[in-house]
């Protein structure tokens, strides 16, 4: 093996530190006993019971996971199929315009973003809610899910769908049974991505969100505006916990994946033709 | 027919979601102030070819006149310029030791550069405050290593806002830049030593050149978004902090301006259309080369 030098092995851990030490000092001090967020004052959960009790914060996650798992999952839909046009529907009117429009979304600052949407809800007269909210966030974020789908769909091998048609399936069934199983992947990244978008999204939920219904991150943007609170490190460290558990979890999955699919090819080759 | 609909639905969601809104702020930002609800004037209700045949262009002189306008866009581009080369020096060597890692640990260290994006930016830039404050840890470290006698005022200025947004987009800049130097064939670097190249002369005579596709993808990815950039300055920033993101938001919530604020939005994304072309003509070459 070879070894690393010094230099690579120092930036590695200056550069992990500083992306990791913040998060962590943050879960240590949510379990601070004082009130006072930057004094030790012995161990204690007590602001996660605080967190527990807080029906407003309670109220804003329902709302937040509600809009998420709306938002992706028509994110996940329109996303697919227009990656499907992109990379497969040929030429059609105004390609152009709708690849611009697939792309643009990325790059647009949020509070533009966020901005004219909430001009368009206004202009419309549609009442801001979840609804309004559950419209962005799956117009931005169906965006990504189709930058990642149709960099799936461009590596995948048309002739598999091909060879399905010739078989007699119609176009719709050579779809569902041959190129969904084979993006898949593709389009549950899509999803939790589109998901965790929503979950984290401030600025344009801010926009279009009406005082009947508040996201997480707007309520935690509220809150943290007038300085740090003892509370938000506790739900911080619940929030991160989740991510690191499922972001972990899936990776060894992944992992556990690869290495069957490796084995089995192993076990075709060596086994006797 | 499926055709159609296929390419119907989501072309339909995005114009109608994406397309009008934006045209929608393009006219208002023509539009006058009014006290009314919605506060500007033609509104749609007084019918669409009223509402568009009205254009004023006061918006934009307004601009041009008060000053506070034109330092907050000079100020975000220097702090959007500045931050990103920070990030740059800071996110190349991290790259270059994830490249140079033992095969083995790659995947692992690629996972631990991509978890902070599926964290929560918000919180990600709080963890900062309770660090910066004048109370804050970093401030009782240094004093407790004797050096400094008075907490540094760091919360609240421009270089928390800095530390925010290198904290923040590291990982942007970094995955790009590993992504070309994985692709490197280390046998270059030895050919250039073996003719006489010092290792440092190697480095930037060879590696870097070959890693400038990442270098510029990396660039833009903090560049741009750290631009129309909201939530760092108002949380890191002080009220000295002038950055244009947090200006729209000021005059649409609290001096309820909409017009104002749409004009601030149009030419916020006039800015914003220069680096975004010349970041997609760097991919589309980047793209070709690889064909």
């Amino acid at each position: 093996m070879k070894r690393m030098s010094w230099f690579n092995v120092t930036s590695l851990t200056f550069g992990f530190a500083f992306l990791y030490l913040p998060m962590i000092i943050l879960i240590i001090y949510s379990f601070n006993a004082s009130k006072l967020v930057t004094v030790w004052a012995g161990f204690s959960t007590r602001w996660y019971g605080e967190l527990v009790r807080n029906e407003a914060f309670l109220d804003a996650a329902w709302v937040t996971i509600k809009v998420a798992v709306m938002s992706s999952t028509l994110a996940t839909l329109l996303g697919t199929m227009a990656a499907y046009v992109l990379v497969r529907g040929g030429r059609f009117m105004g390609r152009t315009l709708f690849s611009g429009m697939i792309y643009a979304p990325l790059v647009m600052p949020e509070v533009i973003t966020g901005l004219s949407l909430l001009l368009l809800f206004i202009g419309i007269g549609l009442d801001r809610g979840v609804l309004t909210i559950v419209l962005a966030h799956t117009t931005f974020s169906m965006c990504y899910v189709s930058v990642v789908v149709s960099s799936r769909l461009v590596t995948f091998d048309r002739s598999l769908e091909e060879a399905a048609l010739d078989l007699g399936c119609s176009g719709w069934d050579a779809f569902r049974l041959v190129t969904l199983p084979i993006i898949a992947p593709a389009v549950i990244s899509g999803w939790l991505l589109a998901f965790t978008l929503s979950l984290d999204d401030l600025v344009i939920a801010s926009f279009t969100a009406g005082p009947s219904a508040t996201t997480l991150p707007i309520k935690i943007f509220s809150a943290v505006r007038l300085g740090v609170s003892p509370e938000i490190n506790a739900l911080s460290t619940i929030m991160i916990s989740i991510v690191a558990v499922g972001v972990i979890t899936a990776s060894l999955v992944t992992k556990r994946n690869a290495v069957r699919a490796e084995a089995d090819m192993r076990a075709a080759e060596r086994a006797p033709a | 027919m499926r055709r159609f609909a296929l390419i119907a639905v989501p072309y339909a969601w995005l114009l109608a979601l994406f397309l009008v809104p934006f045209i929608i702020v393009f006219k208002i930002s023509l539009s006058d102030l009014a006290l009314a609800i919605p506060p500007y004037t033609p509104t749609m209700r007084d019918g669409i070819g009223e509402m568009f045949a009205a254009f004023d262009f006061e918006n934009f002189i307004f601009l041009t006149e008060d000053d506070l306008y034109w330092k907050a866009y000079l100020s975000s581009l220097q702090i959007a310029f500045l931050s990103t080369l920070i990030t740059l020096m800071v996110g190349y060597p991290i790259a270059y030791g994830m490249a140079k890692a033992p095969e083995e640990w790659r995947a692992t260290l690629m996972m631990l550069v991509i978890l902070p994006f599926w964290t929560s930016f918000l919180i990600r830039v709080y963890a900062w405050m309770g660090i910066l404050s004048n109370e804050g840890l970093l401030n009782q470290f240094l004093t407790s290593l004797g050096l400094i006698s008075e907490p540094l005022q760091i919360l609240n200025t421009n270089t928390a806002v800095y530390i925010g947004i290198v904290y923040t987009y590291l990982p942007f800049m970094i995955l790009p830049i590993y992504a070309a130097l994985d692709r490197l064939d280390e046998s270059l670097n030895e050919a250039a030593e073996d003719l006489g190249c010092s290792r440092l002369q190697a480095f930037w005579l060879v590696t870097v050149p070959l890693s400038r596709n990442g270098i510029i993808a990396g660039s833009f990815l903090v560049f741009i978004p750290a631009l129309g950039e909201f939530v760092i300055p108002s949380l890191l920033g002080g009220s000295g902090t002038l950055m244009i993101g947090k200006v729209l938001w000021e005059e649409f919530f609290n001096n309820r301006d909409w017009p104002v604020a749409s004009a601030v939005a149009v030419v916020l994304l006039l800015i914003l259309i220069i680096p975004i072309v010349l970041f997609q003509r760097n991919q589309q070459k980047q793209a070709e080369a690889e064909q």
